[in-house]
């Protein structure tokens, strides 16, 4: 294929990730929007005035960032392990599996409509949170690059999982028993500070503290972790995830017989 | 017609995970232009082949040329050549036809302005046209095939792949679908059909090759291959089932019921023999008709198999 040639490729291949995700709009875009309301009610206002400030920040404002992030890697990964399954699972992969589009290309496309996803939804969360507090972002260059990272590597792991998967149950069991322990241990809700060291230095071992507090740094500019080690483990777990991916895709594990 | 073949596969085995081997050593010429029928029984290999060749199934040893471009190391190339019409319905069903057109063009890079003008092109010509913007799991099953095919043609294709298209479709929409594939055809693009209908491969197609236990046994043009059939078989409807049948040197004469009896006649011996001698025992033909089709004979001959070949490969496919 021409330069050309693959970018139309591309762009047909995200822009029918993203009239996916508006043709299923009330699946896609309003549950985070709900849930997220209810999170700065309940934990924001209720609980939240009660508690005071977490590192010197009202806590409203502290958990600002973390929702956002947390609903962006959700989302991301969400979208990409639901539309990739789904296509394996009603063979429309094969459509792309038969055409020349390299591996990557294909990728690519899908992890573009899961990273769009993610940051429409994080988009809608800040404004909701607006609702609830005044946002502004401290740096939003560093704002900006993690919370696109973030969404870049639970992508990739989206795309692995719906790999791998072979039965629905499959693309539910790590959602529910991974990613959501290890992003409310991310430190969304609470500073490591807080904890016993034996228990801070276990949440080390989680890249979603990395992801939060590095955004936390963009919006609030405090975060638990040195922002140069919160990227180089964003981007080392985007570089890993990412190869594997293409290498699952190039071999045609999952998807080849 | 050019020197280089539509399709050249060499020495082609492929063994998958669970120890089944599908395809031993297969070789396989087909000519650019050809409309090319590759039969086989159930579990032959045919859907393995169709599978390596469009890039569905990894490819195990031996090479396949697609124009001259290797799906090994030029696979892009080589898939950018190849339009497939699977054997099951594998568009997004929630997708409209003409989203599902439009895609499928894109993902080949062609233009989105150029992919709507083939779109209505295909769906016009495959009377989908009023249908492009429902949702697909609404078409009936003759309209989801028709829609596969004009996927296919989406990226004009030099070598379009129809595998069993027209399974579980009434006769007028495959009548019609055989027309549009045939005007393809007729444009320049090379044709390979499988097919379990055999009178629309003897009907349709140029050259034929068999696959059995993933080796090709029969290899040959249409006209060579039926021309090996020696013996045809025919049904005769007669008025009277009181005479005794008369005895025909090399032809045999089986009665099925009192108003029927059932002939094996020799290419040999014409035909107007066998109504005289059953006009001089008093017997009147009414009307006949071919016990089988030719090439359904020829193929129960050759795959040793009493019954004709099934839809599917799920019997030896992992």
């Amino acid at each position: 294929m021409t330069g050309h040639e693959t970018w139309t490729a591309l762009y047909t291949l995200w822009r029918r990730e993203i009239m996916r995700i508006a043709r299923i709009w009330s699946q896609t875009l309003v549950p985070p929007a709900i849930t997220m309301t209810l999170y700065f009610l309940i934990f924001g206002k209720l609980i939240g005035a009660r508690i005071g400030q977490m590192d010197g920040i009202a806590y409203i404002d502290f958990i600002v960032p973390g929702l956002i992030m947390m609903s962006v890697i959700t989302n991301s990964y969400g979208n990409i392990v639901s539309s990739f399954f789904g296509a394996k699972f009603g063979k429309h992969v094969e459509e792309m599996l038969v055409s020349p589009m390299p591996s990557w290309v294909i990728l690519a496309g899908y992890v573009g409509g899961a990273v769009t996803r993610g940051l429409a939804v994080g988009t809608i969360v800040l404004f909701i949170a607006m609702f609830f507090t005044e946002v502004r972002l401290a740096n939003p260059l560093v704002t900006l690059s993690s919370v696109v990272l973030a969404a870049i590597v639970f992508s990739f792991a989206g795309f692995i999982n719906a790999t791998f998967a072979r039965k629905f149950d499959d693309v539910a069991i790590i959602p529910a028993f991974v990613l959501t322990p290890l992003t409310y241990l991310g430190g969304v809700f609470y500073s490591i500070s807080l904890l016993p060291e034996l228990w801070r230095n276990v949440s080390y071992a989680n890249p979603i503290l990395y992801m939060v507090n590095a955004f936390r740094y963009g919006v609030l500019g405090v975060s638990d972790i040195p922002l140069a080690v919160a990227y180089a483990v964003m981007i080392a777990f985007a570089v890993l995830l990412g190869g594997f991916s293409l290498w699952l895709l190039h071999t045609g594990r999952g998807l080849r017989s | 017609m050019t020197s280089t073949p539509a399709l050249s596969v060499r020495n082609l085995t492929k063994t998958y995970d669970n120890g089944v081997v599908a395809l031993r050593g297969l070789s396989l010429d087909v000519a650019a232009g050809d409309f090319f029928a590759l039969l086989g029984p159930n579990g032959a290999g045919k859907s393995t082949l169709i599978g390596m060749i469009a890039s569905l199934v990894n490819l195990g040893e031996g090479e396949i040329e697609v124009f001259g471009l290797s799906v090994r190391h030029q696979r892009n190339q080589a898939m950018s050549q190849i339009g497939l019409v699977p054997q099951e319905i594998n568009f997004n069903q929630f997708e409209k036809p003409v989203e599902i057109l439009v895609n499928q063009a894109g993902f080949y890079g062609v233009p989105r302005k150029i992919a709507l003008q083939r779109a209505e092109k295909y769906l016009r010509a495959l009377s989908l046209w009023d249908k492009r913007d429902a949702t697909s799991r609404t078409l009936s099953g003759g309209m989801k095939r028709r829609l596969m095919i004009a996927r296919a043609m989406m990226n004009e294709p030099r070598l379009l792949i129809l595998d069993e298209p027209t399974a579980g479709v009434d006769i007028e929409i495959r009548r019609s679908m055989w027309q549009f594939v045939r005007e393809i055809n007729r444009t320049g693009t090379t044709v390979i059909l499988t097919t379990h209908y055999l009178e629309e491969a003897e009907q349709l197609c140029r050259n034929i090759a068999i696959i059995d236990h993933g080796r090709i046994i029969e290899h040959s043009p249409m006209r060579s291959l039926l021309a090996k059939l020696d013996v045809e078989s025919f049904v005769l409807d007669i008025d009277d089932g009181e005479h005794s049948l008369p005895a025909i040197d090399g032809v045999r004469l089986q009665r099925l019921d009192n108003g029927s009896l059932e002939a094996e006649v020799p290419k040999a011996i014409a035909l107007s023999e066998v109504f005289a001698a059953l006009h001089h025992h008093g017997i009147r033909v009414k009307s006949m008709r071919n016990k089988a089709n030719r090439l359904e004979e020829l193929f129960m001959r050759l795959v040793g198999n009493p019954a004709p070949p099934p839809a599917t490969d799920a019997g030896r496919s992992p």
